[in-house]
């Protein structure tokens, strides 16, 4: 079953104009940070999205959660059009579909006791009663490794590590059981030796809840380690979606392969795809395939007509010339 | 062989209003030329204390306690601030991790590179900016570049020109301090790219990261630290794939890999206060092999097949 479906997402965002620009009154620009996005993610599944900084993916994120407001594009969970879903109806929906923050310093608010920020959404959401939500909240803190839970609760952020305040940014988006999580960079900021800990605490409670995710990243490890699938971004459009092994293995999207062939490993595979220049400016998107500058591939085609995202459930890319590598 | 860099017994601590923290603990080490050494560890091992300490760059209130930094022959904390202020930049070059921190906004990229090289060099305006453009060209960046502020250039570029900046004198020594943390791994495969081919052309670089499959990856040695010690040093290769300290063998099954196919083993513990370590091995409350001797006393540092090990597993 899709829990999540996405269609031909898509946001800008208009260019500040300086006062000489609107003087002359220059045309508005925009950033297409997210420039037409489809996918789905089942049940239970944990699909990881990829991309360099500026690729977009954040912003998928935050659409997914009604953070950000879509320019263009639907969003479905289960089936129900929650786009444009505002107020009452939206606050219902949301208790289903989680976010975790990447900055567990900026995520907690400074003032409030750690317990506070777990009861919070139960008691917004009128799930529990007071004692309720304290007794859930000691639970769900032990549950996320911090013991015992009832002195956790008293505390405050300062006296966390961020190793530990990341366990209580998982603890408050998992105490609803929700449906849905989007993790947005949910390791990048925790130290080497405690990432670990955390990742197999997420995929622990993708098990028990058996819950679907979006997991955001620009680290590809991880996102081979925790996903079922692969989503590979660049400049606001996925370029390459499927299984992980396909994807990770049998690379189709030059960019795929140049990013591949960039990842530091123990075992370094003898993949050396290269990749031109810089990212093109998102508000000036070159014509054809918006990779086409880059790609050590390209042809006239490419300079032409922008590929479209297609093949199967399994493995599907946008490109004219997809490779046909092996990378064992 | 004389190694180019040699530091004995190194002791740089902290003076707080809790007591004193220990962020190197008698470190040594040694570097040879054109040798590429990673030093991998978490945040507050004591990594960039002891880069700062090369340097000697520890303000207040750091203090460099005790040691010997022995470069091409001179102990460094023996220098008076003049003879050190030479130095940096035209012996030891360093880069650090945020670029946009370390650049002047307001000044043209061409001219702080000419005005490092002027406040070393007696050499002209023209020719020091001609000199500006061929190093920016040696880190894959085009010449014209000089004419750039450093808000027109992306994370990678500025980096770039911190490195163009740190070489710019031609030391024989860099120290890059978490150099392509902030950068996408394309970026970062270029810089350090560049970084390697320098060791080719007779320079030393000491790599200071917490990630460590790139150290495994590039640098010839790799060094390990963890709350101000050295754990293990040792030949990259041979330290990834026969690792010997219980903390080096928990790091490398706790990092995620994309070639490797396992799932990842969580490492229990935090690391510890370092104003009130643990008594004996700092490592042993998270040590799944600790004995009794462990908790008591500190761990004795041994050479195991040419490989460095701070630890009572292979004592005496």
């Amino acid at each position: 079953m899709e829990i999540i479906k996405v269609e031909g997402l898509k946001k800008y965002f208009p260019v500040q104009k300086s006062f000489l620009e609107v003087l002359f009154s220059k045309e508005l620009q925009f950033i297409k940070a997210v420039d037409g996005v489809s996918f789905t993610v089942k049940k239970g599944e944990m699909l990881s999205l990829v991309g360099e900084s500026g690729c977009g993916k954040t912003t998928v994120g935050r659409m997914l959660v009604g953070l950000e407001e879509p320019t263009e594009g639907r969003i479905y969970f289960k089936e129900r059009d929650i786009t444009s879903l505002r107020g009452e109806k939206r606050r219902e929906i949301q208790r289903h579909i989680q976010i975790i923050f990447q900055d567990p310093y900026a995520s907690l608010n400074p003032r409030m006791k750690i317990g506070e920020h777990i009861t919070d959404p139960l008691l917004i959401h009128g799930i529990a009663t007071n004692e309720e939500a304290k007794r859930m909240a000691i639970e769900m803190l032990e549950r996320v490794g911090l013991v015992p839970g009832e002195q956790f609760y008293n505390r405050l952020p300062y006296q966390l590590s961020g190793g530990q305040r990341q366990r209580v940014a998982i603890a408050r988006a998992m105490v609803l059981k929700p449906e849905f999580v989007v993790a947005d960079e949910a390791v990048s900021m925790i130290d080497v030796s405690l990432r670990a800990a955390i990742l197999n605490l997420l995929m622990s409670f993708k098990e028990e809840y058996n819950l679907s995710m979006l997991f955001i990243t620009h680290d590809l490890s991880v996102a081979k380690l925790v996903g079922d699938r692969i989503a590979v971004m660049y400049l606001g459009k996925i370029v390459e979606l499927g299984e992980v092994n396909e994807v990770i293995h049998k690379p189709k999207h030059p960019y795929t392969a140049a990013l591949l062939s960039a990842v530091p490993s123990f075992e370094k595979r003898d993949l050396r795809v290269g990749i031109f220049g810089d990212v093109s400016n998102p508000i000036d998107l070159p014509p054809g395939c918006r990779y086409n500058p880059r790609c050590p591939f390209a042809k006239d085609e490419c300079r032409k007509a922008e590929p479209e995202l297609i093949g199967t459930d399994r493995h599907s890319f946008a490109c004219h010339y997809p490779l046909d590598i092996v990378v064992e | 062989m004389m190694s180019l860099l040699e530091i004995r017994n190194l002791s740089t601590y902290y003076h707080s209003r809790r007591g004193v923290l220990r962020a190197v603990d008698m470190v040594s080490l040694s570097l040879d030329e054109r040798e590429f050494v990673g030093i991998v560890g978490e945040s507050g091992c004591g990594k960039s204390t002891l880069a700062f300490s090369i340097m000697r760059l520890i303000q207040p209130p750091g203090e460099i306690v005790e040691g010997e930094i022995i470069f091409s022959g001179k102990n460094l904390l023996e220098l008076n601030d003049e003879e050190m202020r030479r130095v940096r930049g035209k012996e030891i070059g360093m880069v650090f991790q945020d670029p946009m921190t370390s650049l002047d906004p307001l000044e043209k990229i061409g001219d702080q590179i000419v005005e490092t090289i002027q406040m070393h060099e007696d050499i002209g305006k023209k020719e020091a900016l001609e000199k500006a453009r061929e190093l920016l060209e040696s880190v894959g960046l085009p010449g014209n570049r000089v004419n750039y502020y450093p808000h027109q250039l992306s994370g990678g570029q500025r980096q770039r020109v911190m490195i163009a900046l740190a070489i710019a004198l031609n030391p024989t020594l860099l120290i890059a301090d978490e150099p392509t943390t902030a950068l996408d791994v394309i970026v970062q495969e270029k810089i350090m790219n560049i970084l390697k081919k320098m060791t080719s052309e007779g320079r030393s670089i000491i790599l200071i990261t917490h990630d460590f499959s790139l150290a495994a990856e590039k640098s010839d040695r790799i060094v390990i630290m963890y709350a101000g010690w050295i754990v293990e040093m040792g030949d990259s290769k041979k330290l990834v794939n026969d690792p010997l300290h219980p903390y080096t063998k928990g790091l490398l099954e706790s990092v995620p890999d994309l070639w490797l196919e396992r799932r990842i083993k969580t490492m229990p513990g935090l690391p510890p206060d370092l104003v009130n370590p643990p008594p004996g091995c700092k490592f042993h409350p998270r040590c799944p092999k600790a004995m009794d001797v462990c908790r008591k006393e500190e761990p004795p540092e041994v050479q195991v097949n040419g490989r460095f090990v701070k630890c009572w597993l292979y004592g005496v």
